[in-house]
């Protein structure tokens, strides 16, 4: 947004907009070291309700009961991304074997899979420990973007409407469990207590493909074989 | 039976059909049109029905998966909801109507599930009482938004995305910044218990700067309007109508919520001070911007500069106890979301017409396009705030409450600014009547492009006719009333 | 408890260094930097006050706050920089100067 032809011209506006800056910065960190050492906020509830939560994870439990609502927006953001991306680049699913060599061919072999079982441990574990659906579905993201490098295709035949399912499965169940509840128990995302940690469990799941197949093929949209300088 | 209606789940309707919607829109896309259409007549069935269950039942309040906020999420609409809710649906449908004619089948099939998926996005921040819920829609909103706007497929679409998507991003990690500084500071992100708990400390007003100046740059108010003119002029013309009229509208409107309940009560009017010295500079540097330009949809951007200026101002006014004042902010919003949306479309018919939006070279468009010219002209009307439409509304409450508080600048910067809308607009319209010096054979514009605009230009007008119901409905749950004197 | 804000204030600092640098740079791939790192800032900020709390457990809900932003940031990237190549395609050039009009 700056540039100017005129180079002293240039560094007053550096300095002006530095020393700018420097005072907001100096007002915000006043107001962070203003705040008490120790605080009242909303951890206090998330512990008196986290028994009939469905999971013990404090975090999985706001994301995934008290908060789903968020999460549920969030699948929805993903998706918009990536429709976007789509909507600008339509990039022809193809081969990206710029790398090439039996070193790198090994190591995918041994990575992918195990990367795949790190991520079911990750959704698995997210119940009761660090861990869920986003870290799963990086991690699962992950591994789909390590076999796109290496030249394997994993898309090649999985594309079209079956990939487009796939895509939409988390947004889809989160409308399916809304209406559920609405009938259910007449209030949106309620989850009935003898359920909580199977429709969180299945929401995780769900959402682990998706996030993964679409954190990869937003790699994909990025990915281009031009050098630029 | 009108029992039975009232309690089916209209708000919650609102958010699911619509993305529903998308979906389907997404997996066959070549229905795209069909399905766009239905969604959008669901949506306004709802919104209607929402309506008449507010005014019957007051405020509309849900817990999200039966956890009481601050814990979980509260939906809520009161009368401002509401009058937002209603402006979106219809917009929408004036958009959606437009938009079966306009796209080719390639721009369709990905203009239809983002579209609806803005919508979606729409209805859950007008829905919604949660400042971290306003985050993340706003970031639905605005990926959604710059990826429509790219659908132009032009070079300037492009430039004008990036530099959007941009300024979009650096908005949303302001208001970011100041969620989490608001949260840490008072324990809560849910609206209603934090407008219980803040007092007047540095974090309150550091978040406060942060997040206002985060949504400032979303609703482009001068000077932070940078990104507004290339974005809005160089999309496709429904998508610059859905930007102009509803997307800057939503970011204003957190504004306004949070000022209501949070820092509002809390407020000492520096604030005012400031919004009102903005929206001054905003009127009067949009409107002379939008005199120079020699491309329509240009001038209609810079139109929509000069617009939000008219809000802040109305702001101002409120914020400093006016409550004709808030009024105002209501009317400017609703007529201009109509007028702009119709004039952004009538740009359109009038691209689609002639190959170009030369203002000079408009070849005897009224003559050829009648219902386009009509559109534009009570479009017009509604924007400059000549009697009867909503913008003359918008205009009179906002000079009457300029008056009572005796703020002479205001009163003659709207002067001003009337003049200056009215000489653009006339510029414009002069053209319409006159031959070129380059003619062209006309080319057909589909009825239902031309009937859009014309809809949602009369919508204007008619907002005007009907502003004792409009005002009504904006009473619902005391909207306006700072936290403090409530309850 | 005072390396907490040592923390928060590193992330402050994240934050503006990064806007800085959003401002000062011409070159689209180094705004689309800046913005991830401002967006560090803001979530190291989050976390580091979300240790505060009395309890020996930091505050989930803030830490709920962290991954969804981060799935937020993630998105927004891909498609900033989907467009900047799209950009780079049709302008030879990573940068917005190439306005024929303003």
């Amino acid at each position: 947004m700056i540039a100017n032809k005129n180079k002293s011209e240039d560094k007053i506006i550096r300095l002006l907009l530095i020393m700018l800056l420097t005072l907001i910065a100096s007002m915000v960190a006043y107001a962070v070291l203003s705040l008490p050492e120790s605080a009242t906020n909303l951890q206090r509830l998330v512990d008196n309700n986290i028994d009939i939560s469905g999971v013990s994870n404090p975090v999985t439990a706001v994301l995934l009961n008290f908060r789903v609502y968020d999460t549920f927006l969030e699948m929805v953001v993903l998706l918009v991304a990536l429709l976007g991306v789509w909507s600008i680049k339509e990039v022809p699913i193809e081969s990206m074997n710029d790398l090439k060599n039996p070193v790198l061919d090994t190591l995918v072999d041994l990575l992918v899979p195990f990367s795949l079982l790190v991520s079911i441990y990750l959704l698995w574990v997210g119940a009761h420990a660090p861990g869920g659906a986003f870290q799963a579905g990086s991690v699962f993201g992950a591994g789909l973007v390590l076999l796109m490098l290496s030249g394997r295709q994993p898309f090649l035949n999985f594309k079209g409407l079956p990939l487009h399912f796939a895509l939409i499965i988390s947004v889809t169940l989160f409308i399916s469990i809304s209406i559920y509840s609405m009938f259910a128990t007449g209030e949106l995302l309620k989850y009935p207590l003898s359920q909580a940690s199977s429709i969180i469990f299945i929401l995780e799941g769900m959402a682990t493909v998706s996030i993964g197949l679409t954190l990869s093929l937003l790699f994909y949209g990025i990915y281009t074989k031009k050098k630029y300088k | 039976m009108m029992q039975f209606i009232m309690t089916l789940p209209w708000a919650i309707m609102l958010i699911l059909f619509p993305l529903t919607g998308a979906i389907i829109s997404f997996l066959w896309s070549k229905q795209g049109n069909k399905i766009g259409l239905v969604t959008i007549t669901f949506v306004l069935i709802s919104v209607i029905f929402l309506a008449w269950s507010i005014i019957e039942q007051d405020v509309y309040l849900h817990t999200i998966g039966g956890w009481d906020a601050p814990l979980g999420i509260n939906l809520y609409a009161d009368g401002l909801s509401l009058v937002m809710l209603i402006m979106t649906a219809l917009v929408g449908l004036g958009i959606s109507i437009y938009a079966i004619s306009y796209f080719s089948a390639d721009q369709s099939k990905r203009f239809w599930p983002l579209w609806l998926l803005i919508i979606a996005g729409l209805n859950a921040l007008f829905l919604s009482s949660d400042i971290f819920n306003y985050y993340v829609a706003l970031e639905l909103i605005g990926l959604a938004a710059v990826s429509l706007t790219a659908l132009g497929n032009t070079r300037k679409a492009f430039l004008g995305a990036m530099r959007y998507l941009l300024a979009t991003l650096l908005g949303s990690l302001l208001y970011l910044f100041g969620v989490g500084l608001l949260y840490h500071g008072f324990g809560s992100l849910d609206i209603a218990t934090l407008s219980r708990n803040v007092q007047s400390t540095p974090v309150l007003w550091v978040s406060f700067a942060l997040m206002g100046g985060g949504l400032l740059l979303k609703t482009a108010l001068f000077p932070l309007h940078f990104w507004l003119p290339p974005a809005h002029s160089s999309a496709p013309a429904p998508v610059s109508a859905l930007l102009s009229a509803l997307i800057i509208k939503s970011s204003f409107y957190i504004l306004i919520r949070l000022w209501l309940s949070i820092f509002g009560p809390l407020g000492d009017g520096t604030v005012e001070s400031i919004f009102g010295l903005l929206g001054a500079g905003a009127i009067l540097w949009g409107s002379f911007q939008a005199l120079r330009q020699t491309r329509l949809k240009l001038l209609v951007a810079y139109s929509t500069v000069a617009q939000i200026g008219y809000l802040f101002l109305a702001f101002a006014l409120a914020m400093s106890g006016g409550s004709i004042a808030w009024n105002a902010v209501v009317f400017l919003a609703f007529s201009h979301a109509l007028a702009k949306s119709a004039m952004f479309l009538v740009v359109g018919n009038l691209l689609r017409f002639g190959g170009h939006d030369e203002i000079i070279h408009l070849d005897r468009v009224a003559q050829r396009l009648p219902i386009t010219t009509a559109a534009f002209a009570l479009a017009g009307i509604s924007i400059i705030g000549l009697p009867l439409s909503g913008g003359f509304i918008g205009k009179y409450f906002l000079l009457e409450s300029a008056l009572l508080q005796e703020q002479w600048g205001f009163v003659i910067i709207l002067l001003l600014g009337s003049l200056l809308s009215a000489a653009y607009i006339f510029k414009v319209i002069s053209h319409f009547f006159t031959p070129s010096s380059t003619p062209h054979d006309s080319k057909i514009i589909p009825a239902n492009m031309e009937w859009a605009a014309l809809l949602l230009a009369l919508a204007a007008i008619l907002l005007g006719l009907f502003s004792s119901s409009v005002l009504s409905i904006v009473d619902i749950g005391s909207p306006f009333e700072l936290e403090g004197e409530k309850l | 408890m005072n390396m907490l804000f040592i923390y928060a204030l590193t992330g402050t600092g994240l934050f503006f260094i990064g806007f800085y640098a959003l401002i000062i740079h011409t070159n689209l791939l180094r705004k689309i930097l800046a913005l991830n790192i401002m967006g560090s800032g803001v979530f190291l900020v989050l976390i580091s006050l979300a240790m505060r709390s009395g309890h020996s457990s930091p505050d989930p809900v803030s830490h709920a706050m962290v991954i969804t932003g981060i799935v937020v940031a993630v998105s927004a990237t891909a498609l900033a920089l989907v467009l900047m190549l799209k950009v780079v395609d049709i302008t030879g050039k990573p940068d917005l100067h190439d306005q024929e009009d303003e």
